[in-house]
């Protein structure tokens, strides 16, 4: 399947150009955000009636790995708020030009962070504290109060993004899938790039800022550090910023070689196969240690979690992998077969999401209409009752997802072997192996 | 600055405004009263202020799981309060005083302690003067030994001593059998010509006779409400709570210095005849209302008004008893 450009379509092309559509959707966002926080802070600490968890851990993460993460890539990031406060600050404007005055301090991050090691830390620092930080309204409130105040604290000392691109939990997994999705931002023609003065979408011009990814959009190969911030389709002189609708995965065929990636996708990986077995399988005991945070119970919990994730699964796959004839380093191998791992652990998670979803979707009526739990009824929906939906399809659902997700790692196992010049086959074992089990957990 | 630029900072300005005021103005406009199981901290607040013949408007809501809603000694309906909704409630007072609020739900272990209280001021239209409870008049001493020496073989039947009674001295009145335990009663038909059965058959029945079905089924109900948690549904003191209440107890006692027993905590078996045979009505009116200092019974004398007390006292002796249907 071809690219179809999609900036060719001059309504999309003015609506991502103009600040406003971009800023009116930013300032609805932020305020939701605030509001979220305010709820988990001082609304009920009943979690399922409360808007920070309904809205955040079930309607949010909904749409953001159901829709927005395999649909558009980095989508969410296009409008998420938490950079917001810190870059306007850091601007010293929300729409005007950019000022030649850097507001800040402005340093740029130390070379040693510039990876995602950090967020694949912060990632797994909420993972551990999962059930009680997705359960408990003030504790949610309180991170995401820490989320919007460490950007705005990161964004005056350092330049750019900094917490998108090397802090944020979710943008490191959110990047790494956003490989599959059918959405990319290139550039159009190579030359005009290597000819352009200035780099003006790098650097920023008096049209706009330099990329806040801190990518440079004319060496951009792959979704995974992009945040479709269309800041670059502002500031190219030359119009030689696209935005393309291609086929799903297209970046897997340029396997990754960073082991902070693959990594990443070992910790998805053992992260959605860890929650099935605890949050929704039938075992009591490992449930009451993932709750009992700060127990020895817990602490085993913990270990065993990062044991699976950072010994068990990566060490199974080196295993596999060994023997494969090949002249690349063995260190090389790993990362870059680990590719086929990306879809297979997104689809992973829309199995695992799907089921608590569903489940947990009924909250959202309630919560829109109490969203504080204090005896509110705006819409009428505030006595709506708790009730699983699409149940029958559920359970069909969630093997489609496994069994598209191991053919589909199967497909990518197949390319980044050819790639590497060795064979597949123990991966797509590895993958059949994986995904038997999250089938087992799940169904 | 651009005329943009300063409009969008000023949408952005009122908007974060809102969102942080808005829900704070109106989360403060709306006291509630949480309710959390007893060892989250009970009700809060768990102290009410009210004026007599002035409607009392409460919002509750629970923080955790269902609790229940019922002020002791007035005539209503419990309420039930549920997870993360809120429930309203009107109260009116014609009488000032203290009143007791309890949960009416098994919220958990430490259920019987999740209590708060109702200040009424105002002047009182029809003062009654405070009555002396019967097990105060009697002087008896709760916490004493009370077991009978003697038990019967089986369950004591009214039927059967319906007709050996009529002629027996036993005194009728109803101060008589408030203030006499089953065996002291049994005692005193010692110098009849009575079998020992006999003798239990005829305590039976007069225990029968000074009780209504009424007043039973009354008891019944709020045995099912209040007591049944702990002392099980069939008064053998195994309730869905009784074992963690033992536990509770063998933990608290292994801190404690001092040689108590640690069986205090396990919820009192009605079904055992020589505990209950020996106590007398008055006594367990004076446990009922006073509890079982350091035992996890907690006192009843604020929530039950004294007919409750005598109708649940009645309905505990038929596990001794059997009464005719």
């Amino acid at each position: 399947m071809a690219k179809i450009e999609l900036t060719r379509i001059p309504f999309i092309k003015n609506a991502l150009k103009s600040r406003y559509p971009q800023l009116a959707v930013f300032i609805v966002m932020l305020i939701g955000y605030i509001f979220a926080i305010l709820a988990g802070l001082i609304g009920t600490p009943v979690g399922s009636h409360n808007f920070s968890i309904v809205f955040v851990w079930i309607a949010w993460w909904a749409i953001l790995i159901l829709v927005a993460v395999p649909f558009f890539g980095r989508g969410w990031c296009a409008v998420c708020p938490i950079p917001l406060p810190g870059e306007w600050l850091q601007h010293g404007a929300v729409l005007s030009p950019p000022d030649k005055r850097p507001k800040w301090l402005n340093l740029r991050v130390p070379k040693m962070f510039r990876n995602i090691w950090l967020q694949n830390i912060s990632y797994l620092l909420l993972a551990l504290f999962s059930s009680v930080l997705l359960t408990t309204p003030n504790i949610t409130g309180i991170v995401l109060a820490a989320m919007l105040f460490a950007a705005i604290g990161l964004s005056t000392v350092f330049e750019r993004r900094a917490f998108c691109r090397y802090l944020c939990p979710v943008g490191g997994f959110i990047g790494l899938y956003s490989q599959t999705a059918p959405i990319e931002l290139r550039i159009k023609d190579k030359q005009v790039c290597v000819t352009c003065e200035g780099k003006p979408c790098y650097n920023g011009s008096s049209a706009g800022y330099g990329c806040p990814w801190d990518v440079f959009p004319g060496g951009l190969t792959k979704n995974t550090y992009c945040g479709l911030c269309m800041e670059c389709i502002r500031t190219c002189p030359h119009d030689n910023i696209a935005v393309n609708l291609r086929p799903f995965s297209a970046d897997l065929a340029k396997p990754s070689t960073r082991m902070d990636e693959a990594f990443k996708a070992f910790i998805m990986l053992g992260s959605a196969i860890v929650y099935a077995g605890v949050l929704l399988g039938p075992w009591g005991m490992f449930k009451d240690a993932a709750y009992n945070v700060g127990s020895s119970a817990w602490f085993i919990y913990a270990i065993v979690f990062l044991a699976i994730i950072f010994v068990v699964l990566p060490g199974l796959f080196t295993l596999g992998i060994l023997n494969t004839k090949n002249t690349l380093p063995l260190k090389q191998r790993f990362a870059s077969l680990s590719t086929a791992l990306i879809p297979l652990g997104l689809m992973f998670w829309v199995a695992f999401s799907l089921s608590f979803v569903l489940t947990n979707a009924s909250y959202i009526l309630a919560a829109l209409s109490d969203p504080l739990g204090l005896g509110w009824n705006l819409f009428g929906t505030a006595n709506a009752a708790w009730l699983p939906m699409l149940t029958s399809i559920l359970a069909p659902a969630q093997t489609l997802a496994l069994v598209v997700g191991l053919v589909w790692s199967a497909r990518t196992a197949q390319k980044s072997a050819n790639e590497a010049g060795t064979s597949s086959m123990p991966v797509v074992i590895y993958c059949f192996v994986a995904t038997s089990l999250m089938l087992w957990l799940l169904l | 600055m651009k005329r943009a630029e300063l409009i969008s900072r000023i949408l952005i300005v009122v908007g974060i405004l809102l969102a942080v005021g808005a829900p704070l103005f109106f989360w403060a406009r709306t006291p509630l009263i949480h309710a959390r199981m007893a060892e989250d901290g009970g009700w809060n607040p768990d102290v009410i202020q009210a004026e007599v013949g002035k409607p009392l408007h409460l919002k509750f809501t629970s923080d955790d799981v269902v609790h229940g809603f019922a002020v002791g000694q007035m005539d209503m309906q419990s309420v039930d309060i549920l997870p993360g909704k809120v429930t309203d409630i009107t109260l009116n007072f014609d009488e000032p005083g203290i009143y007791t609020f309890f949960c009416t739900r098994w919220c958990g272990l430490n259920h019987w302690r999740m209590r708060g209280t109702i200040e009424v001021s105002g002047s009182s239209s029809d003062p009654e003067p405070a009555t002396v409870p019967l097990y105060v008049s009697l002087k008896l001493d709760l916490d004493a030994p009370h077991d009978a020496p003697v038990v019967p073989n089986g369950k004591p039947l009214a039927i059967s001593g319906q007709s050996l009674e009529t002629n027996l001295p036993i005194d009728q009145s109803a101060e008589y059998y408030r203030s006499h335990s089953p065996y002291e009663v049994f005692e005193s038909l010692q110098n009849t010509p009575l079998t020992d059965g006999q003798r239990w058959n005829a305590v039976a029945y007069f225990w029968q006779s000074n009780t209504t079905s009424e007043s039973l089924a009354n008891g019944r109900q709020l045995y099912a409400q209040n007591c049944a948690a702990c002392h099980g549904e069939n008064g053998a003191g195994n309730g869905v709570f009784a074992d963690d209440l033992v536990q509770a107890g063998e933990a608290s006692m292994q801190s404690m210095s001092g040689a108590m027993n640690m069986m205090m905590q396990a919820p009192v078996d009605f079904t055992d005849p020589r505990r209950m045979l020996g106590a007398s009505p008055a006594l367990l009116q004076g446990k009922i209302l006073r509890g079982g200092m350091g035992t996890g019974m907690p006192m009843w004398g604020s929530i039950f008004t004294e007919q409750q007390i005598w109708d649940l006292t009645a309905y505990i002796y038929s596990f001794q008893f059997e009464y005719e249907k």
